[in-house]
């Protein structure tokens, strides 16, 4: 089976540097560890928006990076979804548009928003179409970037600590969505937290870093299978 | 909560071409309405209609080249990264501190049939490019477009770059991430830097006259037409039109540059 990613990079920044290796089979991973340990820098390098110094990036067996034989494919090819800390929503349009432009799938602009509808009232966000990013709460913006994350049918979704600026409620209730969501989808997934619950509630199995080296790796043991709609990827996929 | 929105952000783009319109002819007729008034009943509108109409003729596709090439060359120093990017700009921006009549002996230079430069132009060219219309347009635009670059450059730098790059994760490809994204949110500065930049066209100068030869009826712009008609009463309306039409203007563009708040 072909791992859903596949890290080996190595970045220097000043005086930090980073130096992981690891491989998602599928379902959610986090990258779990202190503030400066290179977490958020490993998703820029996945994503592209980074080059590494050295090293190679699969996403799907399909390389996106791999610095001895000059291969960067750009950001907008590699077929990634991302949300943000603070969502980043383009502010200047609706949600709807924030998450019609990011379907990637044919068809027309009226497609296109339907299908934007669709992921809305899946985060529970369906209300928020017409809302511009600047009247959204804290928690309604996470979940209109989780739905434009997953819209264009992404074989990555990458979530960089997008629950670390709300309060504990909120949070709490985003926690569970993001894991229904994600897992329902099917869609194979890299958070990066340094809050312990949340990596323990959402995460398949949590990488732990620290100081820009992989420390340790372990599986999230859960008592019974979360409920799974549609193509979703069996728990036991997780690799060790 | 319910967002208070700039009432000039609920037009369409047609409507907010047509406010910049009404605006400009408002300045126009109130300029010439007051004159008028003030000044009996001389029947200025033999005068002053000729080089006003031209030199709306100049001033509006200056502004509109000075536009595209600012915001093109604006955007491409901004996001380009390659050596010599200032020196391009401080280059762009000349026009800016050099006297017009140096910019007027510079574009004579380029233009003229009987220089090296200015022969070969014309035979691409096809036609003429001094002591007409086209000369004109060309002073103008070269006046307006620091304005327009400058601005464009300030203004596209100052957009948010992880917008950008969330919009590349979109997978929007670069011309869409600047289409839908970068320009968007630069508007306030670009419409700015437009505003100056047709200001400038307007009341272009020294190397139209240079270059354009005041030819009455042919090249004489409304700059030039108040200097030629400065002792007689025609000049209080060319006066009060200009400043009339320049106020009007400026309000009507700043509405449309209101971001909804």
């Amino acid at each position: 089976m072909t791992a859903a990613l596949e890290v080996a990079v190595a970045r220097r920044i000043g005086e930090f540097d980073l130096d992981v290796a690891f491989t998602v089979e599928s379902g959610i991973a986090v990258l779990f560890g202190p503030s400066g340990a290179g977490k958020s820098l490993t998703l820029s390098l996945i994503a592209g928006l980074i080059r590494p110094d050295t090293g190679t990036v699969l996403i799907n067996g399909r390389t996106v990076t791999d610095c001895a034989r000059r291969i960067h494919v750009s950001t907008q090819d590699r077929r990634i979804g991302m949300v943000f800390q603070d969502g980043v929503l383009l502010p200047h349009r609706s949600v709807l548009d924030n998450v019609a432009l990011a379907v990637r799938q044919g068809g027309g602009r009226r497609e296109r928003r339907a299908i934007a509808r669709s992921w809305l009232e899946r985060v529970g966000a369906e209300g928020l179409a017409d809302r511009r990013p600047g009247s959204l709460s804290g928690g309604q913006r996470q979940r209109a970037a989780l739905a434009r994350g997953l819209a264009g049918e992404p074989a990555l979704v990458l979530l960089d600590e997008p629950l670390s600026a709300l309060d504990s409620a909120v949070r709490a209730e985003l926690r569970q969505l993001i894991r229904e969501v994600i897992v329902s989808s099917g869609v194979p997934a890299v958070l990066v937290t340094h809050d312990a619950e949340e990596a323990e509630e959402i995460g398949d199995e949590i990488i732990v870093y620290d100081d820009g080296r992989v420390v340790g790796r372990r599986s999230v043991e859960r008592p019974t299978p979360p409920r799974t709609r549609g193509n979703a990827p069996p728990e036991s996929g997780v690799s060790p | 909560m319910k967002r208070k929105v700039s009432p000039a952000w609920s037009l369409g783009g047609k409507q907010k071409v047509a406010v910049i319109v009404v605006a400009v002819l408002a300045g126009f007729g109130l300029g010439f309405e007051v004159a008028h008034l003030f000044g009996g009943s001389i029947a200025y509108w033999g005068v002053v209609s000729g080089p006003f109409l031209l030199t709306l003729r100049v001033a509006l596709p200056a502004t509109l080249l000075a536009g595209v090439a600012g915001i093109a060359s604006g955007y491409v120093l901004a996001k380009g990264r390659f050596p010599g990017r200032n020196l391009l700009e401080t280059v762009g921006s000349l026009p800016i501190i050099l006297p017009p009549t140096v910019i007027g002996y510079y574009l004579l230079e380029a233009l003229s049939p009987g220089t090296p430069v200015g022969g070969f132009v014309t035979r691409v060219v096809g036609h003429e490019l001094v002591y007409n219309v086209t000369g004109c347009i060309i002073c103008s635009t070269v006046a307006a477009y620091p304005f327009c670059l400058r601005a464009a450059r300030a203004s596209i730098e100052g957009v948010d770059p992880r917008i950008e790059q969330a919009a590349r994760t979109m997978g929007l490809p670069s011309w869409r991430v600047a289409l839908v994204v970068t320009l968007p949110l630069a508007r306030r500065g670009i419409a700015a830097g437009l505003t100056i930049g047709c200001a400038r066209a307007l009341g272009e100068y020294g190397a139209t006259l240079m270059v354009g030869g005041d030819i009455n009826g042919k090249t004489r712009t409304l700059s030039l037409a108040i200097l030629d008609s400065f002792t007689t009463p025609e000049r209080n309306a060319m006066l009060l039109i200009l400043v009339l039409m320049g106020i009007t203007a400026m309000t009507g563009v700043g509405l449309l540059g209101r971001t909804r708040t």
